[in-house]
C-alpha cells in the first residue's frame, strides 16, 4: 500500500536511497536541527532523527521531525520500545502523521543503564517485532493495537526496521531480518559496516532467499573522525564489528579525518552495486557537516528527481 | 617444647576452625575479650579439606561487620600454621597480645578493671 | 525462591535507634535458603547491633526467634507473646514476611532487615540469580525453558536485539543474552523453526501491571 512518503516512492521506483541521521539537542531549542536539515536537505532524500539514542536525554524524535520538516527534509521518525508504552507510541504515531510525518523506524533501543538516566523504569511493553506489525496493522487494517477500529484518518506511515548483521547469533541474523518483513517492515537500515566480509554473507543469504524483493535494504555507514571513535565503536558498543586493520590505518593517517571520510565513501562505492542493496543510510551524529562531500564523491549527487 | 607464651591468652580448642562460626568470633567480643584471633592449619593441608578457607572467609566477614559497626577490625585476625609449628604459635601469641596491648582495651570493656600485665 | 540480602547493618540500626527492646524475627523459608534472614543471620545480627549500642552508650536488648515462615497468619499469630515485649520489631523475612507481621502487630514498629531483590534460584553455592519475571503468564513452553521477560533485560518476546553479542547481552559480559540461550536451546531441539514463530504482544494485566494480584483454590476455602 502507497503512503506519502517520498523515501518510499524513490525505493519503490528502484531508485537508489540517500538518508542520514540528525542527533536532536540536549537542550529545547530547535535551531541546530534546522541547521543540519538546511546542510542536507538536497543531499539526502530523508533523514532519521533520533530517540533518545543511548538512553540519553533529548528533543523528542517527532518535535526534531516538525523542526526538519520546516527546512524541506523529510523526517523519518524513529520510536524504541524503551521509554514508550503501547500507549503513548499509539499518540506519538497519530500525533506524528497529523503533523505531517510518513515514515517510521521501530526499533528496541539501547537499555536505560548506558544513559543520563539509569535509575528510570524500563517500559518495553511492546517490542520491535511488535511496533513494525502493529504500526503496519494501523494503516493497512486501520485498527488499533488493541484491535478497535480506528474510524477516520488512520496513519498511514512506511514501516521501517532495524537489522544488525554484526550481533550474534550471526545465522539467525538473515532469519530475523525475514520475520520482521513478514511483520510488515517495508525498508530496512542496517547497523553501520565495518566488516566488509560478513556484510557479503549477510546479503548473500539475504538475496538467496529473496528478502531483498520483499523489502528495501539500505545500508549503514558511519564516517569515523579518528582512531580513537573506531576503538570505541571496536570495544565499548555491543554488536558493533570494527575490524583492527580499520584502526590502524586511521592510527597511520596524516589527517585521521581525511582518511575517515575517504573511507566511507570507499565502503559506499563499494556497496552501492551490490545486489540486494537500495541505498545507503549515512550515520554521521556530531558530523552531520561531512555528510554532503560524502554523498558527492560518491556519485549519488544530485538527487534524482522523483518518480511520478 | 615448653616455650612461653603470653597468659593473657585464654585457648579454645576447635576440631577445626571450619566449625567457627560468626556467632562465636562475636559473642567473644561482647563477652569482654580485648582481641580474637582464628588459628587454623595452613592452606592447603586442611585435614577436612576446606575448614581454613571457610574459617578465613568468615573472619573476613566479621571483620567487615566490626568496621561497618564502629568496634574495628584489627581486634579480630586469623593466622595459619601447623600443629607442629611451636615457635610460630608462640610468635603469634606475642604479636596478637603486642597488637592488642597498642590498642587497649576493647570499647566495650571502658570503666572496667583488667589485668594488662 | 525469593532471594533477599540484608541492608547495611546501619541502615537497620538507624531504623531502631529509639527502641531499647527489640524482637528480631528470622524466617526459616526462603531467606534461610539464601543465607540472609535464617537463624544464624538473625542471631548474628542481633550481636551487631547490640555490640554497636554499646559502643554508642544507647544500649539495647534483643530477643531472637526464627519463625516456620512470616508469610502464613497461623506462624505469625503463634508470635503473640514475643511481641507483647518488644518495642520494636527487626524482620528478617522477605518483603511479605515484614507486611504480614506490620499487619498483625499494628501498633508496635516494624522494620524490614532486607532488600527484598527477585525470584530465583542458586547456581554455585553462594550465588543466586534472577529466573523469573513473575510476568502471570508464562512462555517458558515457547522459549525452550528459558524465561525472555526476565532474563533479557528489555523482556523481547521475539529477540534477540542488535546488541547481542558473542553470547553476551548488551549490559555486559557477565549477563548472558537470553535469546542466544533461547536459540541455543532450542537448535539443540531440533526446533529452530519455532524461533520463525512470531510471539505477539503480552498482555502485562496478569502482570503486576493489572493491580495487586491474587490466587485462589476455590476447593480448600471452607470458610
Amino acid at each position: 500500500m502507497k503512503t506519502n512518503s517520498k523515501l518510499q516512492k524513490r525505493l519503490d521506483a528502484g531508485q537508489f536511497a540517500v538518508t542520514a541521521e540528525i542527533g536532536p539537542p540536549k537542550h529545547a531549542s530547535g535551531e541546530g536541527m534546522k541547521h543540519h536539515a538546511d546542510m542536507l536537505v538536497n543531499h539526502v532524500d530523508a533523514c532519521n532523527i533520533t530517540d533518545n539514542q543511548t538512553a540519553i536525554v533529548r528533543i523528542s524524535s517527532i518535535a526534531g521531525g516538525v523542526h526538519i520538516m520546516s527546512r524541506g527534509m523529510e523526517p523519518i521518525v524513529q520510536m524504541t520500545c524503551r521509554d514508550r508504552n503501547r500507549l503513548a507510541m499509539q499518540a506519538d504515531l497519530l500525533g506524528a502523521y497529523s503533523l505531517g510525518m510518513n515514515n517510521v523506524l521501530c526499533l528496541s533501543g539501547d537499555h536505560q543503564k548506558f544513559g543520563n538516566h539509569p535509575t528510570a523504569r524500563n517500559v518495553h511493553d511492546v517490542d520491535s517485532m511488535h511496533l513494525i506489525y502493529l504500526v503496519r496493522r494501523m494503516r493497512d487494517e486501520k485498527l488499533f493495537f488493541s484491535g478497535e477500529e480506528i474510524k477516520r484518518d488512520e496513519p498511514r506511515f512506511f514501516v521501517g526496521a532495524v537489522a544488525n548483521p554484526f550481533a550474534d547469533p550471526f545465522e539467525y541474523r538473515v532469519d530475523r531480518l525475514e520475520k520482521k518483513v513478514e511483520a510488515g517492515a517495508e525498508f530496512i537500515q542496517t547497523q553501520c559496516i565495518f566488516d566488509m566480509e560478513r556484510w557479503e554473507r549477510f546479503m548473500e543469504m539475504v538475496v538467496a532467499r529473496g528478502i531483498h524483493e520483499r523489502t528495501h535494504i539500505l545500508a549503514g555507514v558511519t564516517p569515523l573522525k579518528g582512531w580513537r571513535a573506531a576503538k570505541y565503536l571496536q570495544t565499548s558498543v555491543s554488536g558493533m564489528i570494527v575490524p583492527e586493520e580499520m584502526v590502524q590505518r586511521l592510527k597511520a593517517a596524516e589527517d585521521p579525518k581525511r582518511e575517515g571520510i575517504e573511507i566511507a565513501i570507499e565502503q559506499i562505492n563499494y556497496i552501492k552495486n551490490m545486489k540486494g542493496v537500495n541505498g545507503v543510510h549515512i550515520m554521521a551524529i556530531a558530523w552531520e557537516e561531512v555528510v554532503p562531500e560524502i554523498v558527492e564523491r560518491c556519485g549519488l549527487y544530485p538527487r534524482p528527481p522523483l518518480p511520478e | 617444647m615448653r616455650l612461653q607464651y603470653n597468659p593473657n591468652v585464654r585457648i579454645v580448642e576447635m576440631p577445626c576452625t571450619g566449625t567457627i562460626d560468626h556467632r562465636v568470633l562475636l559473642t567473644a567480643f561482647e563477652d569482654g575479650a580485648d582481641g580474637v584471633f582464628v588459628a587454623g592449619c595452613l592452606e592447603g593441608d586442611c585435614h577436612f579439606l576446606k575448614g581454613n578457607f571457610r574459617a578465613k572467609k568468615r573472619v573476613n566477614m566479621v571483620k567487615k561487620i566490626l568496621d561497618e559497626i564502629g568496634f574495628g577490625s584489627e581486634r579480630l585476625e586469623m593466622y595459619n600454621l601447623s600443629a607442629a609449628m611451636g615457635p610460630r604459635f608462640a610468635e603469634i601469641t606475642n604479636e596478637m597480645t603486642g597488637r592488642i596491648r597498642e590498642l587497649g582495651p576493647s570499647p566495650l570493656n571502658k570503666g572496667k578493671e583488667g589485668d594488662a600485665a | 525462591m525469593i532471594i533477599a540480602m540484608q541492608k547495611p547493618i546501619n541502615d537497620v540500626a538507624a531504623m531502631v535507634k529509639d527502641y531499647q527492646k527489640v524482637l528480631l524475627l528470622g524466617c526459616a523459608g526462603c531467606v534461610t535458603v539464601c543465607l540472609s534472614g535464617g537463624e544464624k543471620e538473625t542471631e548474628v545480627m542481633a550481636a551487631a547491633l547490640r555490640i554497636k549500642r554499646r559502643l554508642e552508650e544507647n544500649p539495647m536488648t534483643t530477643v531472637t526467634y526464627t519463625a516456620t515462615r512470616q508469610c502464613d497468619p497461623e506462624y505469625i499469630e503463634a508470635l503473640d507473646n514475643l511481641v507483647k515485649e518488644a518495642d520494636a520489631i527487626i524482620s528478617l523475612a522477605c518483603g511479605v514476611g515484614v507486611q504480614y507481621v506490620a499487619e498483625r502487630y499494628k501498633d508496635k514498629w516494624v522494620v524490614p532487615a532486607l532488600n527484598t531483590n527477585f525470584i530465583g534460584g542458586s547456581t554455585l553455592h553462594g550465588i543466586w540469580e534472577e529466573r523469573c519475571g513473575l510476568c502471570g503468564d508464562c512462555v517458558l513452553h515457547m522459549t525452550g525453558g528459558i524465561c525472555p521477560i526476565i532474563r533479557c533485560a528489555k523482556s523481547i518476546l521475539n529477540g534477540p536485539c542488535g546488541g547481542s553479542q558473542y553470547g553476551n547481552c548488551e549490559l555486559g559480559k557477565d549477563i548472558p543474552c537470553a535469546w542466544q540461550l533461547i536459540y541455543d536451546r532450542m537448535k539443540g531441539l531440533g526446533k529452530l523453526d519455532l524461533m520463525k514463530k512470531f510471539i505477539p504482544v503480552k498482555d502485562w494485566s496478569m502482570a503486576r501491571d493489572g493491580g495487586p494480584r491474587k490466587a485462589r483454590r476455590e476447593d480448600v476455602i471452607i470458610g
